[in-house]
């Protein structure tokens, strides 16, 4: 009787974690954050830009549907490959674009927009990167995409073509 | 009076250290959990990337407000998802992570206890 029951038990065992294993090794290991998000706009209280005047959230985000909020900073490489698709979406006044330039400095960031052209509508300077933490972003460059007030969509790492003519369809 | 003076002084001093001990403490307990979603195989509290070097001061801030690790943690699982702790919260999908190496042990104390009596 008992010997009966071990080698059956054993198996069962054997076959649970095969099955788990084997269904695990479909999965993907790579990592890959969820960006289709509907999440509210973190609201925040941050310094200008251009001058030290404190800009708060509410302020910013009320006027239009939809507004893009880029993450950027002048020593960071990939900022000046999607530099030309910020500009581009730009020319659509359907949305607003908000800069969050990161952990930089203002000769730097401001010449770095004189090369390449100011894309942005309000640029508010994240000194410490805690602002950014609270978007929940991972680094620079990032991106997301508010609809009244709600994160719709995020995109981590430098927007491409691909990526502009998405957004482009989303506000249409 | 001046010895109360000195005597107060000197107990907020000493008061003032231990909970920055305790803050300071806190936070590494913290960082030491969470995984730095950009780097390899680093916790936050060992990795110098700029997102590390944030958060840090975001847990720190946190703390000097006075909330709790639980908090902090589900403040951070809300920004990052889960992924973000090192120790996996008891839920629906890591049932089977937490109760198998129990079950394992149960099963072969059982196997152990049986032969035991059996040899007797």
């Amino acid at each position: 009787m008992k010997s009966k029951f071990i080698p059956l038990i054993l198996i069962l065992i054997f076959l649970i974690t095969f099955v788990i294993f084997f269904k695990g090794l479909k999965n993907s290991n790579i990592y890959a954050p969820d960006t289709n998000l509907k999440k509210e706009v973190p609201s925040f209280e941050l310094k200008s830009f251009e001058n030290d005047s404190i800009v708060i959230s509410e302020k910013i985000f009320k006027d239009k549907d939809y507004y893009f909020m880029n993450i950027w900073a002048s020593w960071c490489i990939p900022c000046k490959e999607e530099h030309k698709f910020l500009m581009e979406l730009k020319k659509d006044d359907r949305i607003e674009l908000i800069g969050f330039n990161y952990k930089d400095n203002f000769t730097n960031a401001s010449s770095f927009l004189k090369d390449l052209g100011n894309p942005y509508d309000i640029i508010v300077s994240d000194k410490d990167g805690t602002t950014s933490i609270e978007w929940g972003a991972y680094g620079v460059p990032e991106s997301f995409l508010v609809y009244q007030n709600k994160i719709i969509k995020r995109f981590i790492g430098p927007i491409n073509n691909e990526d502009l003519s998405e957004i482009q369809k989303i506000i249409k | 009076m001046k010895f109360i003076h000195i005597f107060l002084i000197v107990a907020i001093i000493l008061n003032f250290n231990f909970l920055k001990a305790d803050e300071i403490k806190t936070e590494n307990k913290i960082t030491k959990n969470l995984r730095c979603l950009i780097c390899q195989g680093q916790s936050v509290y060992d990795s110098d990337s700029e997102f590390a070097i944030s958060l840090k001061i975001v847990i720190k801030n946190k703390i000097q407000q006075g909330l709790s690790e639980e908090q902090i943690y589900s403040f951070l699982k809300m920004k990052y998802g889960e992924w973000i702790l090192y120790d996996p919260v008891f839920s629906r999908n890591t049932y089977f992570l937490w109760l198998l190496p129990i079950l394992i042990f149960l099963a072969g104390g059982a196997i152990i206890i049986k032969r035991f009596y059996k040899k007797k």
